[in-house]
């Protein structure tokens, strides 16, 4: 099986999509002859035509609300924002008009958003962002931040057939960077399951998107210095989370590490924590710990960024703490 | 008895009808006008007696403007409308029976969206509307994308979209329209300048002498009708229809008319200057003026229109004593439909029961 990169693989699940539902297209900025920012899109113009492959003026609000009428109307629309970072400018339409439109009036509207996201990267406060958290909270929508070229092509194609709309965060550090397999033929991964990245008894890290790498890291680094033997969970899904992947993990390793790039205060790992609260917290040795970003806009400066992200050491250090408890 | 005409040779033959709307067209709008009045009517006797949940949003004085535009779209082609708050009448035209608005008013567990959302806040691709929300201008990059797929599909259908003077001024409306503009949607954006968004009148909310100046900007057709005379609105929307149905793009339309009732029901109109309701009511009401219309220049007994009136009251009792037996929603069905999958949200566990 050939090795595919992250990058590709979500170009390979967006175009094998295109061809298998004629109602399937894209819409955003710089994303047909100039293939997009990051050149996802890239051949993708050529191969659909015009109608299927969209530039649309700058306007998140504009384009995103086209989608949603479109997908009222049998479409299914994939909108990119050209970095995510540019998601807050269509977050009105997002969480009001698209997340409620099926509860309130009974209308479909089947569309994904997705892009650029995270950092690592030296982008600064407005190319590295990672903005989950602010959707987490809205009934309706749908988010996935997948790590591996398999679970995001997998990923990509559950969402753009899933019949409501799904946020499809891709994490920019990991396009070119990671390598990996990818099932032959037709496959997707179920939205809301998460997956065992790595097997262990004595502490778990339960993480998503570029961290997951960093985990894994770490994961080594303890084992082969500690003797520690650590589980790795990768979400996959944030919404819906997968309290059974999440409860299981904990009963077996009784110590949890969550660790995010977003920032710490009003992050997904509170929400993880609680539930770890309500749902096993007879099976807890020790709290529940947490290593994200610092709250600051995040930096550009080498220095800084590194300054302010969750680095492997930071991990290593946090889950030795946990560990000794 | 012989007829009027056959007695006098030489009363010249009615002029060819206006607009190119039949006798019984020409009718059919002044019903619809005469129903939103009347329908709103007996919607503010239930908002007094504290049925009607949430607001009232009244559309005295511009019936015409609703009631007109939507009677330029064809329902038999797919034609689909989205109707603003004051946009009762466009709704009737478009098929919502009254007793489906008066079930909405209350909140019904059968009303269009199960009581979920209130007033005309409903939609229905399958019957040609999809209703608008509370965040002002965000319908019309929705119905770019509506007619977007119009225009892909090759269909030779159209959107209209209403918009208030004061949704002019956020962005989704310049984003919606300038999107529509650009991939030349067959979209038809009406921009009902009544006078007033809430409290702020037009000035505080524009620099622009009017809004039909800013199609040039949009590079779009730009369209101005008196939103008080229902032939003078159907035939500007009726010609951008047809130039959206032919290919020709989008068209913004400003309907100039007056908002004689506050935002809602609730509202006192302390900001308006003392006469100018008056005026209006007395002066440039659009039923009366197209009733004035009808008698003296398009041959229609007074007699007709006061029958017609009765039948609309009639049927305005007829839909209040059938939504009046409409029961509430069952407080289960409000976790139901969030998403297609999962069908239902999960009963919070206080809810389900607590154990040692």
């Amino acid at each position: 099986m050939a090795e595919t990169t992250y990058l590709e693989a979500i170009r390979d699940g967006l175009a094998e999509e295109m061809e298998r539902d004629p109602s399937v297209l894209c819409l955003g900025e710089d994303i047909g002859a100039y293939g997009g920012a990051f050149k996802v899109t890239e051949g993708l113009l050529g191969r659909f035509g015009p109608d299927r492959v969209i530039d649309t003026p700058i306007s998140e609000t504009g384009f995103v609300g086209a989608a949603a009428g479109a997908a009222h109307m049998g479409l299914r629309p994939v909108c990119e924002m050209q970095f995510i970072d540019f998601i807050s400018c269509a977050y009105s339409i997002l969480t009001n008009y698209v997340a409620t439109v099926r509860y309130r009036a009974f209308l479909p509207c089947p569309m994904v958003v997705r892009g650029p996201s995270g950092g690592y990267v030296r982008g600064g406060p407005f190319h590295s962002q990672n903005p989950e958290a602010a959707f987490l909270h809205t009934p309706g929508l749908k988010i996935v931040y997948p790590a591996t070229p398999a679970d995001a092509k997998g990923l990509l194609k559950a969402a753009i057939r899933d019949d409501d709309c799904v946020l499809f965060f891709e994490h920019k550090y990991l396009y070119r960077r990671i390598k990996g397999t990818v099932p032959a033929g037709d496959y997707a991964v179920p939205i809301g399951q998460a997956r065992v990245a790595r097997d262990g008894r004595d502490l778990s890290i339960i993480t998503y998107a570029a961290t997951v790498w960093k985990a894994l890291e770490a994961a080594e680094e303890l084992e082969r210095e500690d003797g520690l033997s650590v589980e790795v969970l990768d979400l996959r899904s944030l919404l819906p989370l997968d309290d059974a992947a999440i409860v299981a993990t904990v009963k077996k390793t009784n110590r949890v590490l969550i660790v995010h790039e977003d920032t710490m205060t009003g992050g997904i790992a509170g929400e993880i924590t609680a539930r770890i609260n309500e749902l096993a917290f007879e099976w807890l040795d020790a709290p529940v710990r947490r290593v994200a970003a610092h709250d600051v806009p995040l930096p550009a400066a080498p220095g800084l960024e590194d300054f302010v992200l969750p680095q492997t050491a930071d991990i290593v250090a946090a889950a030795r703490w946990l560990a000794a408890y | 008895m012989a007829s009027i005409s056959a007695l006098s040779p030489s009363v010249p033959a009615p002029a060819p009808a206006p607009a190119g709307l039949t006798r019984d067209q020409l009718l059919e709008l002044y019903y619809y006008m005469v129903l939103t009045r009347t329908l709103e009517e007996r919607l503010v006797a239930l908002y007094r007696q504290a049925r009607v949940y949430g607001g009232l949003f009244r559309s005295l004085g511009q019936e015409a403007d609703a009631v007109g535009s939507a009677y330029a779209l064809d329902r038999a082609q797919g034609d689909v409308l989205s109707p603003l708050i004051r946009n009762l009448g466009s709704l009737l035209v478009h098929g919502t029976q009254p007793v489906e608005v008066l079930r909405q008013y209350l909140a019904t567990g059968d009303s269009l969206t199960r009581g979920r959302d209130l007033n005309i806040h409903v939609g229905d691709v399958g019957r040609g509307f999809i209703g608008q929300i509370s965040h002002l201008g965000d319908l019309v990059p929705v119905m770019a994308g509506v007619t977007l797929s119009f225009k892909l599909r090759r269909q030779s259908r159209v959107g209209l979209v209403y918009v208030g003077d004061g949704a002019t001024s956020t962005g989704a409306f310049h984003e919606g329209l300038n999107f529509a503009a650009v991939q030349r949607c067959p979209l038809v954006v009406i921009v009902e300048n009544n006078g007033y968004a809430y409290s702020t009148p037009t000035a505080r909310q524009t620099a622009a002498k009017s809004f039909v100046d800013k199609a040039a900007g949009y590079g779009v057709a730009g369209g101005c009708a008196d939103g008080n005379d229902v032939l003078a609105v159907y035939e500007v929307t009726k010609e951008a229809v047809d130039r959206a149905r032919r290919g020709g793009g989008v068209t913004l339309i400003e309907l100039v008319t007056y908002r004689r009732k506050g935002h809602a029901e609730h509202d006192s109109q302390s900001y308006v200057p003392a006469g100018e309701i008056e005026r209006w009511a007395t002066e440039n009401d659009p039923l009366q003026r197209y009733a004035t219309r009808l008698t003296q220049s398009l041959g229609v007994e007074p007699s007709e229109l006061t029958g017609l009136e009765a039948r609309v009251r009639d049927e305005i009792d007829r839909a209040t004593d059938a939504a009046e037996q409409s029961p509430p929603p069952d407080p289960s069905d409000a976790l139901v439909g969030v998403h297609a999958d999962p069908p239902a949200a999960p009963l919070l566990w206080y809810r389900r029961g607590l154990r040692g």
